[in-house]
């Protein structure tokens, strides 16, 4: 009998071209996702005088810089001249770019599965770290640094070593307003921001098939903040249903020889993995972070932990963490008022996270102001044939256009010095939104619940009587 | 980008757990293009207060001529940026030793010519305890894989592939293209056994 082979080790081996003596490999390169921010890249292609390898398997998209606000003029300099260069680099080397204007336009990694671009069985590379969001639909996604991104365009490659494999599986139902997020924030919390660091982290189990697309997308696009180098889900029917007649997607007898190649890519029984957690799904809670690393959350309904009580490599950090966000150990962390609000990115984005912030907030108020950006312009049509936009206008949040907008603040839609911000978002590093920015991660529904109360709160209470 | 075997420098002490590459540099200073520099960009807000002033109580202020960091676990996690890297390198940085990296940092890192130097946990805790808020004369050895620091010899762990690279300066680009042939290879074949893994035509 061969040995039982991972996810991992199928797609590993299905593109690796040859492997040097080091074990390093050289892997071939499906679909490689270019931003504003590639300009390094571009530049050192240019100083070469190189090409790029293949354009038709090269997308460049305008979000991180993208102005959420009025588009026609962008005030800022440096902003349109970041759009520019890419528009600029786009055309020399005939590159599809999904421009500001462009109807599917949006975040990188939600434009991907968006458009069909990223498939079951594909290798896919971006100069952005949360490019393991497309590790969904099972396939190999990672980002890479601005001298890879040169390498990518240039050759159509990859050098990478194989990494071990991990796996998480989660089993059971996850309560009501309990989501993939967290999921993510539990796990991370758990087992640390490097808990995971330098594996392929494949997740599975009850919890994770009942989980949509966009819940799975969620999963994995937060698998680098453990520390993962990929983060992956085998593809099964709702993989299938999500991908068929994407506009990218392949049709007829394509279609049918892609199904055929997918059914293989499942961990067999008994392979081995380096580590394998186990959660129990009812015993996740809404969870927020209270510091400054994602590893630093805890279920809503706990206390502000005491630095005191942690173990000493915790402590210091917790300290320092709590004087950044101005909190006090031992105090509830629900009812701690924020400022504002912001619902998007490439994490929580989509469409379905938007109709979970919106059934929260429909009828209601927000105490504090707040952006809502869809992650593309698509979903912001969506959501206005479904009305949601009405939702976030009545209650009183901005509805604004899709990018990246205030997950990293480069377009200018930043957190001010010393506010604090439930967020939708990835990251709750110092500074992150913005210089002394109090960044909170939460799930949309949460940040829905604490616009509505103007504190962090859970938002369970808010759902009750409410269609789920 | 030029290799090299050894460096004698000068350590300062960093001692932050998880020093994200959001803290390395803000995102406000990616737009900027590499040759204008990105030494005065590196740790930038964590280094000023909020009047721009530099703080004195930090080593990496009160010290010029550091080019070895010595930091806490989970350095450089977070962001892809390379611009991270090159904050240190353009700062004069050689070597960052930590107990642990962000991958992409490291692989970002190897690639400009940055050693990310792994110790042990104890280790580094020992060694951020020396310095204090000093700085100490260092050597760093590549093929030995030491750091000589106040008369202690401490080993440091590195990929294999990863210290080739350093050592000899390579470009990956340069490299590749001796496999040119294998890639074509490559590529017809997927092209003709998995067709359905290039783009559709939008309609
Ligand atoms: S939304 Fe945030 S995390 Fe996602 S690609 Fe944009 S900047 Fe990166």
């Amino acid at each position: 009998m061969s040995t039982p082979l991972t996810l991992l080790d199928k797609l590993w081996a299905a593109h690796e071209i040859v492997t040097r003596q080091d074990g390093v490999s050289l892997l071939w390169v499906d679909r490689h996702l270019v931003h504003e921010g590639s300009h390094h890249a571009f530049a050192k292609l240019a100083a070469r005088s190189a090409h790029v390898a293949a354009p038709e398997l090269t997308f460049a998209v305008v979000d991180h810089y993208a102005p959420t606000r009025n588009r026609a003029h962008i005030a800022d300099p440096q902003i349109a001249r970041m759009i520019d260069t890419l528009r600029a680099n786009a055309a020399t080397h005939g590159l599809r770019l999904f421009d500001l204007g462009d109807p599917a336009q949006g975040i990188v990694h939600v434009i991907g599965p968006e458009q069909g671009l990223t498939l079951p069985g594909l290798l896919i590379n971006c100069g952005d770290s949360h490019t393991s969001t497309h590790g969904a639909f099972g396939a190999l996604a990672f980002g890479i640094g601005a001298t890879e991104v040169a390498h990518v365009l240039a050759t159509q490659t990859i050098w990478q070593k194989k990494p071990p494999a991990m796996r998480i599986t989660v089993d059971g139902a996850l309560g009501a307003g309990v989501s993939a997020k967290d999921i993510a924030l539990n796990w991370i919390a758990k087992l640390g921001t490097d808990g995971a660091r330098g594996h392929a982290l494949e997740y599975t189990g009850s919890a994770i098939r009942g989980l949509s697309m966009e819940g799975r997308m969620t999963l994995c696009n937060l698998s680098i903040e453990g520390g993962a180098r990929f983060g992956m889900i085998a593809p099964d029917e709702t993989t299938l249903a999500y991908v068929e007649g994407r506009p990218h997607a392949p049709r007829g007898r394509d279609w049918d020889a892609a199904l055929t190649a997918w059914s293989d890519l499942t961990t067999d029984d008994d392979a081995e993995f380096v580590r394998d957690v186990h959660f129990d799904a009812s015993d996740i809670s809404p969870t927020v972070t209270w510091g400054t690393s994602p590893e630093q959350a805890l279920p809503v309904t706990a206390m502000v932990p005491d630095p005191g009580q942690l173990t000493d490599d915790k402590a210091d950090a917790a300290r320092a963490a709590l004087d950044y966000m101005g909190l006090v150990a031992g105090r509830p962390l629900a009812g701690t008022q924020v400022d504002q609000v912001f619902i998007g990115s490439c994490t929580n984005g989509r469409i379905e996270d938007l109709r979970a912030a919106a059934a929260v907030l429909a009828g209601r108020q927000a105490k504090v102001p707040g952006i809502v950006s869809p992650g593309s312009a698509l979903i912001k049509a969506q959501a206005e044939a479904e009305g949601l936009d009405k939702v976030f206008t009545d209650a009183g949040l901005d509805w604004v256009a899709s990018g990246c907008s205030m997950c990293v603040g480069m377009n200018g839609d930043l957190v001010a010095e010393g506010k604090r911000c439930a967020s939708s978002t990835n990251r709750n590093f110092r500074g992150r939104q913005g210089r002394g920015a109090r960044t909170h991660l939460m799930s949309p529904a949460m940040v829905a619940a604490a616009a509505v109360a103007g504190a962090l709160t859970d938002v369970r209470p808010l759902l009750q009587g409410r269609p789920a | 980008m030029g290799g090299w075997t050894q460096h004698n420098g000068q350590a300062i002490a960093l001692p932050l757990a998880n020093v994200d590459t959001d803290q390395l540099i803000p995102a406000r200073f990616m737009s900027v293009p590499r040759a204008d520099g990105y030494g005065n960009f590196l740790l930038h807000d964590l280094r000023r207060d909020a009047q721009g002033t530099l703080r004195s109580d930090l080593p990496l202020n009160a010290h010029s001529g550091a080019s070895v960091l010595v930091a806490g676990r989970n350095f450089g996690s977070g962001s892809s940026r390379e611009a991270a890297v090159y904050a240190l390198v353009d700062a004069g940085f050689h070597a960052v030793i930590a107990p642990s990296f962000g991958d992409i940092f490291a692989s970002n890192a190897v690639n400009n010519g940055l050693l990310p130097a792994r110790i042990e946990d104890a280790a580094c805790e020992a060694l951020l305890a020396q310095l204090g808020a000093g700085m100490l004369p260092v050597t760093v050895d590549l093929h030995a894989s030491t750091i000589a620091i106040n008369g202690t010899i401490l080993t440091f762990a590195l990929e294999e592939s990863w210290r080739i690279k350093l050592i000899n300066g390579w470009d990956d680009i340069d490299l590749t293209q001796q496999y040119t042939p294998d890639i074509s290879r490559y590529k017809d074949n997927r092209s003709q056994t998995a067709s359905w893994a290039w783009p559709a035509a939008a309609d």
